[in-house]
């Protein structure tokens, strides 16, 4: 019922929703990350640590899952260079209800980028850059902190 | 003690490799520690390892604190804070 995947390659948005509709809940809630065209970003390469990424995804999926009533969690994170408007990150939660997806989806996206071992280098026409961690996305994913905190 | 060492992102690019096996002198106790001693080995290294608060750590593949003790863990890799998502 956890799908996790690392790959260079594209994936199909309704495929995987499908799939998680087929898990006969009542309620599927998904999010998906693209390469933001910021200040002339071109495209961006996606840095990962092989073995603890898909560990680091496989743990975030199963907090998900031990917190919220779910019946699938699906995970894709690409890797490699992928050109502005490219789709990077997939994250969807299928449950009987909507809170429940709802909210799964959000902690999962949210801890994703505090938590798991990727590193984004921008590149423009006037060079490379390595995006720095921002401290939003750190009081983001902290929200989900508390006395059932995963 | 052999270390594999793995680095990421702008640490690998200033290490000019993204991973190898070193021999650690007694005395390294902590990522912090090993982390010191990198930047001793001058060039890239002491550009990666200029200014630890900027690092991040994993021992065997588990986030933990540059403090931690390096124990009998047989890989540490060294990154900046991630950005993934």
């Amino acid at each position: 019922m956890i799908s996790i995947r690392v790959q260079p390659d594209d994936f199909d948005v309704g495929a995987e929703l499908a799939a998680l509709e087929a898990k006969g809940g009542g309620a599927v809630a998904s999010f998906t990350g693209l390469v933001r065209p910021d200040d002339g970003v071109e495209a961006m390469t996606l840095e990962h640590y092989p073995g603890m990424t898909e560990k680091a995804l496989r743990d975030l999926a199963g907090h998900a899952t031990s917190r919220w009533p779910l019946c699938g969690v699906t995970v894709i994170h690409r890797v490699g260079t992928l050109r502005a408007g490219a789709r990077i990150v997939f994250v969807a939660a299928a449950s009987d209800h909507r809170a429940a997806a709802l909210e799964a989806c959000a902690f999962l996206i949210d801890r994703l980028k505090t938590d798991a071992p990727f590193w984004k280098k921008e590149h423009r026409a006037a060079g490379e850059t390595w995006v720095e961690a921002r401290s939003a996305d750190d009081t983001a994913a902290k929200r989900w902190d508390g006395p059932d905190a995963a | 003690m052999a270390l594999d060492i793995l680095y990421f992102a702008w640490v690998r690019e200033r290490v000019g490799v993204g991973g190898e096996r070193l021999e650690i002198p007694t005395g390294v106790a902590t990522p912090l520690d090993l982390a010191a001693w990198l930047a001793g080995r001058g060039g890239g290294y002491a550009e990666a390892f200029a200014d630890p608060e900027r690092l991040r750590c994993a021992l065997d593949q588990e986030i933990a604190p540059m403090t931690a003790d390096l124990g009998q863990v047989r890989e540490v890799a060294f990154f900046p804070p991630v950005t993934g998502g």
